[in-house]
């Protein structure tokens, strides 16, 4: 079953078309990887569908339902809960009561909650941080932050955008374990992301974007070999090389 | 409005709503008062537009005017048509030492911290000069142009009020011209957009803070200077002059000086009328009162963006 | 796993039970009462950190710093002395309804104002505070600018009046219980992270499903009831009440300047605020009498323009930053000691 549905998604900022109508679906327990070259439109896409956004036409439903036009908290609630391209740390606020600000969507007594946030804290490797305020984290540790209180807030749809933007090779491996860790206790992801190597063995399926137009949605390894793609956005060289590294993988 | 003890009885009200000279009269008061409104907020609007700081302690760099004015024209005689030079360049002063002591540090801090600092330098001054010149109303007698008036049929237009508004004019259309067709003019709306991108490019970004508080403390010096030829000089007349004030600023938008200049207006107007038509006491409630009713339609003011 | 937060909870508890203790049992000290003066000014310092606390919980932690504060202080006290001086009963009908209605108008006003921000809202604040001010000058039901004067009545609980400062005294300390106790609950509660979460970030609050809007209203709508109970405690301590004496602008600005003074979103920060202000300006007043109107508020002055630009965390910060470092010198091991 789909949890979540897009159809013919359209937003425009005055003359500026940012999604055209932009239809795929994410099927329960999978994850997707949105990809495109910058400008094209994937991040407005996260806004309409998390509700920051109104979108100009088209519909978006969630587990069965139109969420199209909802506020951000009202989608929140009812299980979609995103993350931030550019990290937005409460600044003021510890580490850990950052995190309990998520697990308070889904737990209402203080005890489940606690434990909900140290649980989220210790998967993303921030215990040694959670008394630190979260405005004097690392980049990396925000945006580990950013992925704790999301996945706090207990979301049966979790978006994540660029989390791993700007992280060297080891804490995106890092990055990936965790996300793998989400995939099996059954959350569904949807995943905005520039690092292809992290993005592409993970993903269930891909959709790319180029300039608010959906031009593919695919299995990953079918995506590396579609020509519109590898046109608009992956350039034949990484193509080339992920060709190889599966036949080298392969044999 | 019953409760509230309207002061003019019905039938003489149809009277006077009749009459179209009392109309104008009211109309022409309003926009005097308004110019006045204008030149006081320009200043404020300057800093607010550049530097997204509100000068809480507007008011009283006003009151500071108005006393600098008063002791001149008290002690050695000199007319406040002279005196607004004196009062302009020492509240210029003035603004200068505020950016240089107080509000450069604020820089970085929560957007409210100017404002929480500059309303203990408005404390400050206001009790400052409560402690050293009483509470005391003081008026300066004998002043050129005195309680002259122009009687144009049966209209009535003080002189004074009516010099101000040039005055005002001039200074707010001098300001203008200064930011809108100058070299420092660009170098402040470069500052204002972007100020890292300004410092990239050279412009020296303290040096047009500070001459910014230097030049909106001059406009709210040169009214402060003129006033006393018409108004009572005192420790608290500043505080209300600055509300007015705000509300203009944000009324007009964003620092959009042609927007407070319109506001200015819209409030002297609005304030006259409604102190006439509804009763004195109401004026100020009728002027706040717009400026919530704007906000609640327009968040960032008439001309804000 | 062990939560270091709510060991540190209790410790802060327990302090605060001493505390009250302390101030309790501190009239029965022989000789204490016996200064009225001394009385008067303790008397302040618990009403004005009530008035500042009531304010910190809309302006301290959930970030919307409201000049307007006076308004919902004046509805209370007028509620009181209505009752009292127009309707010849008990307060305690006009307490309910003064703080109902400052419920009411908060809530009322909140809604053009909670679409407004930074200086905008501010100086809807101000506006909303001028014309309270002037509606209530010329109001006759109410008094109008006169305001209402306490006739001679009988002291005790029915009346909520003294003829003592000892029971203002504890009168003022059951106030300052119940707003700081409030505080206290709600901040261990969700509630109360939810409000610092949209004074941290609103988008990011909404993103994790906090409905801020409704957050922000809720916090408003505490705030302005207390502040308004506060206000009862100031008309029955003063016996009259006028509107410039409640609804003024200073006023207004009263309740900020404490709560900045102290440390703004903090449990501790109302109090440390209103100790070293109310003090300094009953000591000087009546060290200088009429001769030196003003120097209280010249000193304030220089106070909050210092504090802004030294130390925006208040006197709570400078704590703080002390006990940071110590703990610096001592090692980690010093990181266990000192609750507030």
């Amino acid at each position: 079953m789909a949890l979540l549905e897009l159809n013919e998604v359209t937003m425009k900022f005055g003359e500026l078309v940012a999604n055209d109508r932009v239809s795929f679906t994410v099927e329960a327990g999978s994850i997707v990887g949105l990809i495109g070259p910058n400008g094209a439109g994937k991040t407005t896409l996260f806004n309409c569908i998390s509700g920051l956004y109104k979108p100009f036409s088209g519909r978006i439903s969630f587990d069965g339902k139109d969420i199209t036009g909802l506020t951000p908290y009202q989608i929140a609630r009812k299980g979609a809960v995103r993350t931030f391209q550019v990290v937005r740390p409460l600044k003021e606020m510890t580490v850990f009561d950052n995190v309990l600000v998520g697990a308070f969507l889904k737990c209402h007594d203080n005890k489940t909650a606690f434990e909900k946030a140290a649980e989220c804290i210790r998967l993303c490797e921030l215990t040694p941080f959670q008394d630190k305020l979260a405005g004097g984290l690392p980049i990396a540790g925000k945006k580990r932050l950013e992925m704790a209180r999301a996945l706090a807030a207990g979301p049966k749809l979790l978006m994540l955008d660029e989390v791993m933007a700007g992280l060297t090779s080891t804490e995106v491996k890092a990055a990936v374990e965790v996300i793998l860790r989400l995939k099996d206790s059954g959350i569904t992801m949807m995943i905005v992301e520039h690092v292809m190597e992290a993005i592409m063995p993970i993903a269930d399926k891909v959709v790319v974007l180029d300039s608010g137009l959906k031009i593919a949605e695919d299995a990953p390894e079918r995506i590396v070999n579609d020509d519109k793609v590898i046109e608009a956005y992956l350039g034949a060289k990484y193509s080339q090389r992920m060709k190889e590294q599966r036949s080298g993988a392969g044999g | 409005m019953g409760a509230f003890g309207s002061p003019i009885h019905c039938s003489q009200r149809l009277l006077f709503v009749h009459s179209m000279e009392t109309v104008l009269q009211v109309l022409i008061d309003g926009i005097l008062s308004g110019l006045l409104y204008a030149l006081v907020a320009a200043g404020l609007c300057l800093i607010w537009g550049v530097m997204d700081v509100i000068n809480f302690a507007h008011g009283e760099f006003l009151m500071v005017a108005m006393y600098v004015s008063y002791w001149l024209g008290f002690l050695a005689g000199v007319d406040p048509l002279v005196s607004v030079l004196a009062a302009g360049a020492f509240v210029f002063l003035l603004g200068v030492l505020t950016y240089q002591l107080i509000v450069k540090y604020t820089v970085g801090k929560p957007p409210l911290a100017a404002l929480l600092a500059t309303f203990g330098l408005a404390m400050l001054i206001k009790n400052f000069c409560l402690n050293r010149f009483s509470p005391n109303f003081r008026i300066l007698s004998d002043t050129w142009l005195g309680d002259k008036t122009y009687h144009l049929g049966e209209l009535i237009i003080p002189i004074p009020q009516l010099v101000t508004g040039i005055i005002a004019l001039l200074v707010i259309g001098l300001v203008y011209a200064l930011i809108n067709s100058t070299r420092f003019g660009w170098a402040v709306q470069a500052t204002a957009m972007d100020k890292e991108a300004a410092e990239l490019m050279g412009i020296n970004t303290e040096r047009i803070y500070l001459l910014i508080f230097g030049i909106g403390g001059a406009c709210v010096g040169i009214a402060g200077g003129i006033m006393p030829t018409y108004l009572a000089v005192h420790p608290e007349v500043g505080s209300l002059f600055g509300l007015i004030a705000f509300i203009c600023v944000a009324m007009g938008g964003f620092g959009s000086i042609p927007g407070a200049l319109f506001a200015g207006l819209l409030v002297g107007v609005v304030e006259s009328f409604a102190g006439f038509y509804i009763a004195p006491v109401f004026k100020y409630v009728a002027v706040f009162g717009l400026y919530l009713a704007v906000v609640a339609f327009r968040r960032k003011g008439l001309f804000g963006w | 796993m062990v939560n270091p937060t709510k060991n540190r909870i209790f410790g802060k508890d327990a302090v605060w039970l001493l505390f009250i203790a302390v101030v309790a049992v501190l009239p029965l000290v022989p000789g204490f009462a016996d200064n009225s003066f001394r009385m008067h000014v303790f008397i302040l310092i618990l009403l004005y950190a009530s008035m500042a606390q009531a304010w910190n919980i809309l302006g301290g932690y959930c970030g919307q710093v409201s000049f307007g504060h006076s308004v919902f202080f004046g509805i209370g006290a007028y509620g009181a002395a209505m009752a009292l001086v127009t309707y010849g009963t008990a307060p305690w009908p006009g307490i309910l309804i003064g703080m109902a209605a400052a419920g009411l108008v908060a809530v009322v006003i909140s809604y053009p104002c909670f679409k407004l921000s930074g200086h905008y809202f501010a100086i809807a604040t101000f506006a909303i505070v001028e014309i309270f001010f002037r509606m209530f000058q010329v109001w006759d039901w109410i008094g109008g600018a006169i305001g209402l004067d306490y006739p001679v009545i009988e002291e005790g609980l029915w009346n909520l009046v003294w003829y003592s400062k000892t029971g203002y005294y504890y009168f003022a300390l059951i106030l300052f219980v119940i707003v700081f106790g409030v505080v206290r609950w709600l901040e261990g509660h969700r509630f109360g992270y939810y409000m610092k979460a949209v004074r941290e970030g609103q988008e990011t609050a909404e993103s994790l499903g906090v409905n801020s809007a409704m957050v922000k209203l809720t916090a408003m709508a505490i705030s302005a009831v207390l502040t308004a109970l506060c206000g009862v405690f100031f008309v029955q301590y003063n016996l009259r009440v006028d509107p410039s004496m409640v609804i003024s602008l200073d006023m207004a600005m009263k309740f900020v300047l404490i709560t900045i003074l102290g440390g703004a979103g903090t449990l501790l920060g109302p109090l440390a605020g209103a100790a070293v202000l109310i003090p300094l300006q009953e000591y000087t007043r009546a060290f200088w009498g009429g001769l030196g109107g003003g120097i209280d508020l010249i000193i304030f002055g220089l106070i909050i323009i210092l504090m802004v630009i030294k130390q925006p965390a208040g006197i709570v910060g400078i704590f703080q930053g002390i006990r940071q470092r110590i703990a610096k010198a001592r090692g980690k091991g010093g990181a266990e000691i000192g609750t507030p």
